[in-house]
């Protein structure tokens, strides 16, 4: 039952902490409640258990031998200093702005972590006003289901198998050494390195189709000391702009094209509508710039080059004759 | 509930009792996110537990009449437990990775108060320290200074005029601002448009400027509740089922998508999409073009189609149409 179990680990911590010396297997069953009456076998199993749970949380568990002469009796102790949250001080503010990302979390294990850390903090005497802030509502989401084995197997340096779609739709299975994880508007990344290609690699969380599964581990492999996981998921932003056109925009229309431009003083063809004016504008690639242009219908017209101006009219030609079949089941 | 939560729980509970001596069971209980309830449990447990031999003066002492009764926790004779459990890796990621979201919102002041509380939790972050490292956050949010200018009208209460981009054009709106949200990796400032007479989110990162009006902002009332988030905010009535070629396929995973399936003749992926907005159905048409069938309902490509006619129409008229 959970209230024994938690009565047990809590009086076996208590144990540990309270001597200065190691305590042996025999110490602590005679004098820990829940391990007397215990067959041997039973007291072996519960105590390895409560030992792995103990360090699971965290809690530093120290093997040793009170006397160099008799080494061979092994005893356990939990250092103070070990075991301690070192003294923090938060002044009320910065209190605030803590509390306020501890509740952030809309991911159950995370949100329950940052619970936890927050209750330490409360426990090391940080005060504060919950209620301080009301201006700001910050949520944290990860709704991807391979993020917790992801996370989990970075903590503990697991090597994951996973089945990952490409954004072509091929599939193919990965072997990782995940190193750290990225989120980029609301998406997670998992950054490593990829065992089969012998390369660095970045995986979108949501293009993972199973879940992951660990292969090796935990303590698999090390994290090259000079791994850079921001620069790594740099490649998440845009790509600097290779070729330049010119658009004619229509007046107040288009905002996200104009404002990554800039005003030209480019003449506008005869019979050009009132209020447009031109604007050079530059993109990394020309199929999307083809494309993000023609999403503004009769807002953008491209004047330069003459190349990506037939695109723009090959692709609403395009547009126009697929569109008209509307509402019919193909 | 397991028990190594509540383990976890109750070497956080002790020291915080020790140093709150007197505290209220509800209060206690919403500091560590339990009912009340369980909070009662949990100081049976400790209750139960003390130092080995647990002979009267060794257990850790509660009044249980005062819990019972007043609702206040007196708990003594647990010295050995005054300090709470170094963090685990996991719990100093939640608060740093929280923090860091925070900032991408945060004005000035607010940024350097964040900045100083990462460095205090680094300097105890133990093994999570070094995970810190290689965790990172970006949020789609505006430039420093439009989310200093947003904060200070906010934080004195002041009218904002708002240059802000739509998808389709620029506008101009007179607000009351209230609160900067983040949702999903977007930023956003919840505020009154006096304009529409309603509450409106705007997207921190689509407004070009922000400039006060000299005028103090009026009373509306309290702001209403934040939406959980994509699938909530869009449950408007309008829905759209789209036939998404390879070439388009990538929309059913960019996209808020409320039913997926493969087309088992065609291969293609028909996907229904919640629409709020019709000019947003019409830029996604235009863009994939040829790799897009509208399949229900019928008309929604109208517009879309019209707009390309329009377009084609006006090339040809201007003399840049494909044959020149």
């Amino acid at each position: 039952m959970a209230p024994r179990k938690s009565e047990r680990i809590l009086n076996l911590t208590i144990c540990l902490l309270a001597s200065r010396r190691f305590v042996t297997r025999e110490q602590i069953r005679e004098v820990v409640e829940g391990y007397r009456g215990l067959s041997d076998g039973a007291f072996e199993r519960t105590f390895e258990r409560d030992k792995d749970e103990l360090r699971a949380l965290g809690v530093p568990i120290e093997t040793g031998s009170n006397s160099p002469l008799f080494d061979d009796e092994v005893g356990y102790r939990i250092r103070r200093t070990d075991f301690e949250l070192p003294p923090i001080e938060l002044d009320a503010d910065e209190a605030a702005v803590v509390a306020l990302a501890a509740q952030s979390w809309q991911q159950a294990r995370m949100a329950s972590s940052a619970q936890s850390a927050w209750a330490k903090l409360r426990a090391a005497g940080v005060e504060t006003d919950t209620a301080r802030i009301t201006t700001m509502s910050p949520t944290v989401v990860a709704r991807e289901g391979a993020f917790e084995p992801l996370w989990q197997a970075v903590l503990n340096r697991s090597v994951v198998r996973f089945e990952y779609r490409r954004p072509s739709g091929e599939t193919s299975r990965r072997t990782l050494q995940p190193w750290g994880v990225t989120s980029s508007r609301g998406r997670w990344y998992v950054v490593g390195h990829d065992v089969d290609r012998d390369a660095p690699r970045m995986f979108k969380m949501s293009r993972i189709l199973d879940q992951p599964e660990v292969v090796a581990g935990p303590d698999a492999f090390e994290v090259p000391a000079d791994v850079d996981v921001r620069a790594l998921s740099r490649s998440l932003d845009p790509a600097p702009a290779t070729g330049e056109a010119v658009v004619a925009v229509r007046a107040d229309r288009a905002p996200r094209l104009r404002r990554r431009g800039e005003p030209v003083d480019h003449p506008l063809p005869a019979g050009t509508p009132d209020g447009f004016a031109a604007y050079r504008v530059g993109y990394a690639d020309e199929g999307a710039f083809v494309a993000d242009v023609a999403s503004f219908g009769p807002d953008v017209l491209v004047l330069e080059p003459a190349a990506v101006r037939r695109r723009v009219v090959d692709h609403l030609a395009g547009a126009a004759r697929a569109l008209a079949g509307a509402g019919e089941r193909a | 509930m397991s028990s190594s939560v509540q383990v976890q729980r109750l070497l956080a509970l002790v020291p915080y009792l020790l140093s709150h001596d007197g505290a209220d069971l509800a209060e206690t209980a919403r500091e560590f996110g339990v009912t009340p309830k369980q909070l009662r449990a949990d100081l049976s447990v400790l209750y139960m537990c003390g130092l080995p031999g647990l002979m009267p003066g060794d257990l850790i002492e509660i009044d249980l009449d005062a819990v019972d009764g007043a609702g206040t926790i007196h708990l003594t004779n647990a010295d050995y437990l005054a300090r709470p459990l170094r963090f685990t890796a996991d719990e100093v990621l939640g608060l740093v990775l929280g923090l860091r979201s925070v900032r991408e919102l945060a004005a000035g002041p607010v940024r350097r108060t964040i900045d100083s509380a990462l460095a205090k939790l680094e300097a105890v972050a133990g093994a999570g320290q070094e995970v810190a490292e290689r965790v990172t956050v970006s949020v789609q949010s505006a430039d420093d200074r439009i989310r200093d200018q947003v904060a200070t009208a906010i934080d004195s209460g002041r009218r904002l005029r708002l240059v802000y981009d739509t998808p389709e054009r620029t506008t101009e709106r007179e607000v009351d601002p209230a609160r900067v949200s983040l949702r999903d990796g977007v930023a956003y400032l919840e505020a009154f448009d006096l304009g529409r007479d309603d509450w409106r989110t705007f997207r921190l990162d689509r407004i070009a400027s922000a400039e006060p009006t000299g005028t103090p902002a009026a009373d509306h009332g309290p702001l209403p509740p934040p939406a959980e988030g994509w699938l909530q905010a869009l449950s408007g009535p309008a829905r759209v089922t789209l036939e998404l070629r390879p070439g388009a396929a990538w929309v059913a995973e960019y996209h808020p998508v409320e039913r997926v399936e493969t087309d088992p003749a065609t291969g293609h992926l028909h996907a229904t999409l919640p629409v709020t907005d019709p000019g947003w159905l019409r830029a996604l048409l235009l863009q994939l073009a040829d790799e897009v069938r509208v399949l229900d309902p019928a008309g929604a490509a109208d517009e879309a189609r019209q707009a390309a006619e329009q377009a084609l129409a006006l090339y040809r008229q201007l003399g840049l149409g494909s044959d020149t």
